[in-house]
């Protein structure tokens, strides 16, 4: 314990109070009721606000929702891009590239200046699930092809044909289960991220829970407050479950 | 072995992509050069207006200095973390936190920090309280030095996680080496430690100068107009906020993904050399 000196511990006692104070504050100030009074007064408020829980409800769809379409679409394409196609390796990196170098905001303008109908796509705050699919795509396609890579997939697969299994017997009961820590680590930072976006909702006027803190915020700004605070715990509970999954891997995400 | 379905899954895969992601960014550059009576350079012209030039200028700015505000301070604080002597559960506690606070941004963020440091906020009224007006000294939340205070909460975090990695690589071996031949401890940083670590810190600082550039929600909720960035001026045109152009907002978006190809582009460079120093094992 000597060794990490006067200086180390410096560091990380200016870290802990940069990065303890405003979550301590923050947690402190929901309770704040003007002057010198605080209270739960804003909490009773929270309670009783419907589009509080609307939103959240929202939120938290749209997260499964998304979870829902990387498995669905994108862990199938990359089994098999791995056992059929590596051909088509640099394309599915390309397109796992674009949403890092397309912020947001830019795909957004490009989107609603593209897609401009139907209605029952672009009318219903699923439509959301598009865009959050590509937000998540990045990390999530990463991670799927470290787990992909690490195992013999040519082998596994030759070994399970040869056992007389078919291809949906042999991604459902060889491959998959290799990806579990793989597939669970994506799906809770996807939850995490999706559950937080702000700059889709805003700008296609959709209300999830960050369009809600916002909006309260501008005149309840200790209401906005409590529900910060209750999004770090959230964060932290989906982070931990990325921990216990991946074994302490976890990467960048995409919500800024 | 033939295996139309898995032709299916990825023609799907293809087929979303192609249609809600490399068709709307292509949209993008489309629009931003036809106008009513077609081809025009007149969009891409008023990214030269002052306007968006102040806009792109803070943007650059934000996002060079909270990328090496993070830089210096994520890699003291993985140096701290992992100095031989540590104790074992420092490290685990410093690297869960870093996972979890470089997911935390956005909204949420921004609120937390208005409630700490925003003009009611609880540590602005105490400092007050002893004598210390944060505000009358000319500190505001909602400048550039404020945004970059509060984008240093994810960006610190991301720089811990992504050199932690670096960190380890390098041998105790190297140290041993220098201290036989003599060196001092700052030589060996000078002349071992800091030019092996270099490529990593560079490409880290890439990483967090792209995660600041494309930022919006913590800017949205902070700035609310105060400050101009790009993300913020994209979606005042999207919104209807201004009375520009749909045209110019492409512009601007074709704008910041310049910006990020050639920011990505420098950071695979980088990645290459930095590989040479990759230790195999």
């Amino acid at each position: 314990m000597n060794r990490l000196g006067v200086g180390g511990w410096a560091i990380l006692v200016v870290a802990a109070l940069f990065f303890g104070t405003p979550l301590v504050l923050t947690a402190a100030f929901s309770f704040w009721e003007g002057g010198d009074r605080y209270g739960f007064e804003v909490y009773g408020l929270l309670w009783n606000s419907p589009k509080l829980f609307e939103a959240m409800a929202l939120s938290v769809e749209l997260s499964i929702a998304t979870v829902a379409a990387l498995i669905v679409l994108m862990v199938p394409a990359v089994i098999c891009m791995n056992l059929f196609a590596p051909k088509l390796r640099p394309l599915f990196e390309f397109i796992a590239t674009l949403p890092f170098v397309v912020p947001a905001i830019a795909l957004v303008a490009g989107l609603s200046a593209l897609i401009t109908g139907p209605e029952w796509l672009i009318g219903t705050p699923f439509y959301l699930v598009i865009p959050y699919f590509f937000i998540a795509l990045p990390y999530a396609y990463r991670s799927i092809d470290v787990g992909l890579r690490s195992i013999d997939l040519a082998t596994l697969t030759e070994a399970g044909q040869s056992l007389g299994a078919n291809l949906g017997q042999i991604i459902l009961m060889v491959v998959l289960p290799s990806l579990r820590s793989a597939l669970v680590g994506s799906a809770l930072l996807t939850l995490a991220v999706v559950f937080g976006e702000f700059t889709f909702a805003n700008v296609l006027l959709f209300h999830t829970y960050s369009v809600y803190i916002n909006e309260i915020g501008q005149h309840e700004v200790t209401a906005a407050a409590a529900l910060s605070a209750a999004s770090f715990l959230l964060t932290w509970i989906a982070m931990l479950g990325v921990l216990i999954a991946g074994g302490g891997k976890t990467g960048p995400s995409g919500v800024r | 072995m033939k295996a139309p379905i898995a032709w299916l899954f990825i023609g799907a895969f293809l087929l979303v992509s192609a249609i809600f992601l490399v068709a709307p960014t292509a949209m993008l550059a489309v629009q931003a050069v036809i106008g009513d009576d077609g081809l025009t350079l007149e969009y891409v012209q008023t990214l030269g207006s002052y306007r968006y030039v102040k806009a792109f200028e803070h943007s650059l700015y934000l996002s060079v200095l909270s990328a090496t505000v993070g830089v210096i301070a994520g890699a003291l604080i993985a140096f701290a973390m992992l100095k031989p002597g540590a104790p074992r559960w420092l490290r685990s506690v410093v690297t869960s936190f870093a996972a979890v606070a470089a997911n935390f941004a956005g909204v949420p963020l921004a609120f937390a920090f208005i409630s700490t440091v925003g003009t009611l906020g609880l540590l602005t009224s105490m400092l007050k309280h002893i004598g210390v007006d944060l505000y009358a000294m000319g500190f505001s939340l909602f400048s550039i030095p404020g945004l970059t205070l509060v984008y240093s909460y994810f960006q610190i975090p991301l720089m811990v996680i992504i050199i932690i990695p670096a960190f380890e690589a390098m041998q105790p071996a190297w140290r041993e080496a220098a201290e036989n031949l003599g060196a001092t401890g700052g030589q060996y940083w000078r002349m071992v430690g800091l030019p092996v670590l270099a490529p990593s810190l560079l490409s880290g600082w890439i990483l967090l100068f792209g995660s600041a550039f494309s930022a919006y929600a913590t800017a949205y909720a902070l700035t609310s107009g105060n400050i101009s960035l790009v993300t913020t001026e994209i979606s005042a045109v999207l919104s209807g906020n201004v009375s520009s152009e749909p045209q110019v907002g492409a512009a601007l978006s074709v704008g910041m993904i310049v910006v990020m190809v050639l920011v990505l582009a420098a950071s695979q460079m980088l990645a290459r050399r930095a590989s040479r120093w990759t230790v195999k094992q």
